[in-house]
């Protein structure tokens, strides 16, 4: 018994490390509600650590971004070859895709609307014409010599993406900022190497050659992790509300690099490195806050720092210069001279004759289709069920729990501003314990849904509630009310039974009895948790304060 | 029959009185035979046969697929044919084998036509003479009919004339009678000048008007699949079987302007008017091709059309700014060819790089690589603006040149195909690949630049016993009137195509000879 406890304890001191990634303390619990993109290291809201006492200025991070997220299509941008992430090797490739000699590419119409949306979520200018260009290197799994971009005149330009994230000197105030876009183009994909050292061979997969991808370029705007980690977390949830790109960004749907410097606000910026290999949003905000501090201690020490990329290491939370395979490129940019310009239309009227209807694409039919941003959603929310800006973060941050949420709402006759008490801190708390998604609750909405009814009516109180959504976790068949009538849970009101209890109470604690006596109000609440002892929480707490309060007055 | 033109020959298919069999094994006998003139790199005898006789079936239940069902045609081996080898005459693709078809060789095959085989060129379509083919250099028939041999001294086998090119093969296939059309390729003169040199109809459409789905790029924003035939009027038959928008290439045209069904027979020339380019009055033109150009510009006078001299100031630039494009766009399409997916591939395998470079440079000629390397050049950052930009904007003033022309009330251009006859073999070596282009390119690449629509016709032989030709050139997408105009020329110039290979070429002992030389390669 005693082994397995302290096997217990291990787990738990585990399970504990885990969450304070999340939730550093427990009474912070209700403020850290952007899960996913907190770090305990932030700079945003510790620049302290990285002050220096002997410099006037300190030196701050300044981030750009480069994402490329994969248009999330049936076909491949420029041939009808499929797209698919886990499809066996080299099954979905196309003559073109192959780049077989004589294969001319040819444009995809929904990946243009895709980019077309997205620009227009972003609030950018969408070019009427823009132009592919081809941008050559030799590389294994670019079997052309060259990729398809749009290097001169994208199809998008000059947006904005307004994102918020947690900060402040607590590290609860909301804090809404927003970067530029200074481009979406569209591109291909490259396909995969595999390499394998053993036997000196590189194997190539071709099924991602070709697909369609809108590479976004933010600009320098956002100063450490944490900024970087919300403006892409808002990224990914306006473009699956568009559908225009499903974001995982460990499927590679959503591909992020981040370009670092650090510089004294005011001087011109620093030098700065290409971070890759960044596979989730916290460690978007990890591989930047580490370089950051990489960089300034390299200034501090008296170092350079060098334009160069570098890869982060999930493991180590560190960065690591990649081996320069190129030197330096020459991309030897040239039109693209099988693809006509691509011509965008504000309405089907405005179309000349001799374009086929197939092919036109108009900005006020794509402007009809946009569906309700996020943020308009979060407004919403915050209004309809008068909740805190930031719980409206959390619902929109976790995939399905904005669902989850609306659902209890509609069953239960308990008021919304209680329901998300229990989602962001019970329930989040349970699941982020175990690492489980939304989905995968033990919990459906309609049993929590219930148990708050149990609750409201006063048929359990607050403190058995509680109890009831373990045993529920636990065993997820059964419903509230089953757990509540096989441990006889219901409320204790009979009050000549409170009273008799009360009564005991008193009668064995008479120091306590006595300080509440002499003005130390405040111990009545020490008499109160032990009826509750007593009655396992059962009994009616406004009823036992009013009995207790008699009592010892 | 091998010498009837496309129309005579569909008609006596259709009538019965020619089977497509018999007139697919003539033409394999008659390839068999024009060996010499190493025309085409891959004959497809089987594929040949079968499809003769599926065309025979057809039409002996009378149900013909078209003008072209059962005719024995020959396609540049630049097209994709589908299990056929495609090796575009280098050794890089020598054992390439592709998985499709070009547009434009699947429209034949539904239309019935016959292929007898894949023909020889310059390789990766890079020169004027096919001379530069892994497979070896073409012959050009003339060199071994009568006009020719009787003003040589020299044995044939040392003294013989190129057939122009890149498309010399194709041009040399139509010539000697052993297919009755070809598709050859024309990027800045391809098909018009080996169609020029072979005394052959060579036609270049619009750009945008035919399909090049298929076909391996030299140049894309100029490349243009080309028609070689014996008659203007088959030209025209051939292009209203390939016209068409094409899913699979975004630069055919949607809008069909030019709806090519028959030539007219008459033809009223009184509101014709005939421009003559002052510019193509270049150094090098020869006396005989002069007095040509002045004699068809004097029938069309005779005729009642307007006649007159007109500027294309740009002209001169044209072939310096042609080479910069051609240059940078092979160094472009030419980097897929890097051994991994298909192609020569080297056996050294020290790292990636070395077998890209080792692959590429064993599978190019000097020539391809040295376009790749010029290419490059002009596209690295510090020489783009330079070269490549200043030679897109002299392209858009030689375009605009002709459209100046052509909205002043020209309605189409005589000029020279190339400036003379053609050159013996030996002579024409002389000189490297880039001169050579330079000068035999320097008529027919501006209407590339432009994307215009030209046609090439053989007016008549030299004193050499060779042919000349004269080009037209017309507004794009007037196709149809240029072909209109073109056969008004040719049933007035009264050029005698070859109608059965002369006296030294035909020998027996003499085939053999020079088979021993060259079947090997192929």
């Amino acid at each position: 018994m005693a082994a397995s406890s302290a096997g217990m304890s291990v787990l738990l001191c585990n399970n504990i490390k885990q969450i304070a990634l999340f939730y550093p303390s427990q009474q912070r619990q209700s403020l850290c509600v952007i899960r996913g993109i907190y770090t305990p290291a932030s700079l945003c809201q510790s620049k302290g650590q990285i002050k220096r006492k002997s410099a006037p200025k300190e030196l701050v991070g300044v981030v750009g971004l480069e994402v490329h997220a994969q248009i999330h299509a049936n076909t491949k941008l420029f041939s009808r070859a499929g797209v698919g992430f886990q499809a066996p090797p080299n099954s979905l490739v196309s003559f073109f895709d192959a780049s077989l000699p004589g294969t001319l590419p040819v444009l995809n119409r929904r990946c243009v609307e895709a980019a077309v949306m997205t620009g227009l979520a972003l609030n950018c200018f969408i070019n009427k014409k823009s132009v592919f260009d081809r941008k050559h290197y030799f590389y294994a799994d670019l079997p052309a010599g060259y990729q398809i971009t749009q290097q001169r005149r994208p199809i998008a330009v000059d947006g904005t993406l307004t994102y918020s994230h947690l900060g402040g000197p607590k590290r609860n105030a909301l804090v809404t900022r927003s970067v530029r876009i200074k481009q979406i183009q569209l591109e291909q994909d490259s396909g995969k190497s595999l390499h394998d050292d053993l036997r000196g061979q590189t194997l190539i997969d071709l099924n991602r050659a070709g697909v369609g991808l809108m590479e976004l370029v933010m600009e320098p705007d956002m100063t450490c992790g944490d900024e970087a980690a919300a403006a892409i977390r808002e990224l990914q949830l306006i473009l699956q509300a568009l559908g225009t790109c499903q974001g995982h960004m460990d499927e590679g749907q959503l591909r992020v690099d981040a370009n670092v410097s650090v510089h004294k606000p005011g001087d011109p910026w620093g030098i700065r490195t290409e971070v890759k290999n960044i596979n989730s949003v916290r460690n978007l905000a990890r591989a930047i806050d580490y370089e950051i501090q990489r960089q300034v201690g390299v200034l501090d020490s008296g170092g350079t720092v060098q334009n160069e990329t570098r890869s982060f290491d999930a493991k180590s939370g560190r960065t690591v210069a990649m081996r320069d395979k190129e030197g330096l490129q020459d991309y030897r940019f040239m039109p693209e001279p099988n693809l006509p310009p691509l011509m965008v239309y504000d309405h089907c009227s405005t179309v000349p004759p001799g374009v086929h209807p197939s092919q036109v694409v108009a900005l006020e039919e794509v402007r009809a289709q946009l569906p309700e941003m996020p943020s308009v959603r979060r407004a919403m929310m915050v209004e309809a069920y008068d909740i805190l800006p930031e719980h409206s973060f959390t619902l929109m941050n976790e995939e399905g729990l904005m669902d989850y949420f609306e659902s209890v709402v509609r069953e239960t006759k308990a008021g919304p501003r209680k329901v998300i008490g229990w989602v962001m801190n019970v329930l989040l708390g349970l699941l982020n314990q175990h690492s489980l998604g939304v989905s995968q609750s033990p919990i459906t909405p309609k049993a929590l849904a219930q148990l708050l009814d149990l609750q409201e009516t006063g048929l359990i109180s607050s403190s058995v509630a509680k109890q009831v959504f373990q045993e529920l976790w636990k065993a997820p068949g059964k419903t509230a009310r089953q757990v509540v009538q096989e441990q006889n849970l219901e409320i204790v009101n009979n009050s000549t039974e409170i009273h008799r209890i009360c009564q005991e109470v008193v009668d064995t604690h008479p120091e306590q009895l006595q300080a509440i006596r002499d003005g130390n109000k405040r111990v009545l609440n020490k008499l109160i948790g032990l009826v509750q002892k007593e009655t396992k929480g059962r009994a009616d707490p406004v009823l036992v304060r009013a009995i207790l309060e008699d009592m010892t007055s | 029959m091998l010498s009837l033109s496309i129309r005579e020959v569909s008609l006596a298919l259709r009538e019965g009185r020619i089977s497509p069999v018999e007139l697919c094994q003539k033409c394999l006998k008659r390839i068999k035979k024009t060996h010499h003139l190493n025309a085409y790199i891959t004959v497809t005898e089987k594929l040949a046969l079968k499809q003769a006789e599926e065309a025979e079936i057809r039409l002996r239940k009378g149900v013909s697929k078209g003008p072209l069902d059962g005719i024995p045609f020959s396609v540049k081996d630049n097209f994709c044919t589908e299990n056929i080898k495609t090796t575009c005459a280098s050794k890089m693709l020598k054992n390439y084998i592709p998985p499709y078809s070009a547009t434009v060789v699947e429209k034949l095959f539904d239309q019935g036509a016959v292929l007898m085989g894949k023909t020889n060129m310059d390789e990766f379509a890079m020169g004027a003479g096919s001379t530069d083919s892994a497979f070896g250099p073409v012959r050009n028939p003339w060199s071994y009919q009568a006009p020719y041999r009787e003003q040589s001294e020299a044995d044939p086998d040392n003294d013989w004339v190129i057939t122009g090119g890149s498309s010399g093969g194709s041009a040399a296939a139509v010539a000697s009678l052993t297919s009755f059309f070809s598709l050859g390729s024309d990027t800045g003169g391809s098909t018009r000048n080996p169609g020029a040199l072979c005394g052959v109809v060579a036609l270049k459409p619009t750009y945008g008007v035919v399909s090049r789905h298929g076909l391996i790029p030299l140049v894309n924003s100029m490349d243009v699949p080309g028609i070689i035939t014996r008659r203007v009027h088959d030209a025209a038959t051939v292009l209203g079987v390939l016209q068409g928008h094409d899913v699979k290439d975004s630069t055919t045209t949607t809008n069909n302007q030019s709806t090519l069904t028959d030539l007219p027979e008459e033809l009223d020339l009184k509101n014709i008017s005939v421009g003559i380019p002052k510019e193509y009055h270049a150094p090098g033109l020869s006396q005989e091709t002069l007095a040509q150009w002045t004699r068809v510009a004097n029938m069309f006078e005779e005729a009642g059309a307007k006649v007159e001299q007109v500027s294309l100031p740009h002209t001169q630039h044209s072939i310096v700014c042609y080479h910069v494009l051609c240059h940078a766009e092979v160094a472009s399409n030419m980097a897929r060819f890097d051994g991994l997916e298909y192609g020569h591939r080297s056996e050294v395998a020290s790292s990636t790089e070395a077998m890209y470079a080792t692959s590429r440079h064993e599978g190019f000629n000097d020539v391809v690589r040295g376009r790749i390397l010029s290419g490059n050049y002009f596209l690295l950052k510090q020489n783009y603006d330079h070269y490549f930009v200043k030679a897109q904007q002299v392209r858009r003033l030689i375009a605009e040149d002709f459209q100046r022309v052509f909205s002043s009330g020209v309605d189409l251009l005589l000029t020279p195909t190339t400036l003379s006859d053609a050159m013996r073999y030996t002579d024409f070596i002389q000189e490297d690949n880039r001169t050579r282009s330079a000068q035999e390119d320097i008529f027919t690449q501006p209407v590339n630049m432009a994307g215009l629509p030209a046609v090439s016709v053989p007016t008549a032989l030299s004193s050499r016993g060779l042919p000349i030709g004269l080009q037209l050139i017309g507004p794009a997408f007037q196709d149809r009137k240029l072909l209109a105009l073109a056969q008004w020329i040719e049933q007035r110039v009264g050029f005698a195509p070859i109608r059965y290979l002369g006296v030294t070429g035909e020998g027996a002992a003499g085939v053999d000879f020079r088979d021993r030389e060259h079947i090997s390669v192929v």
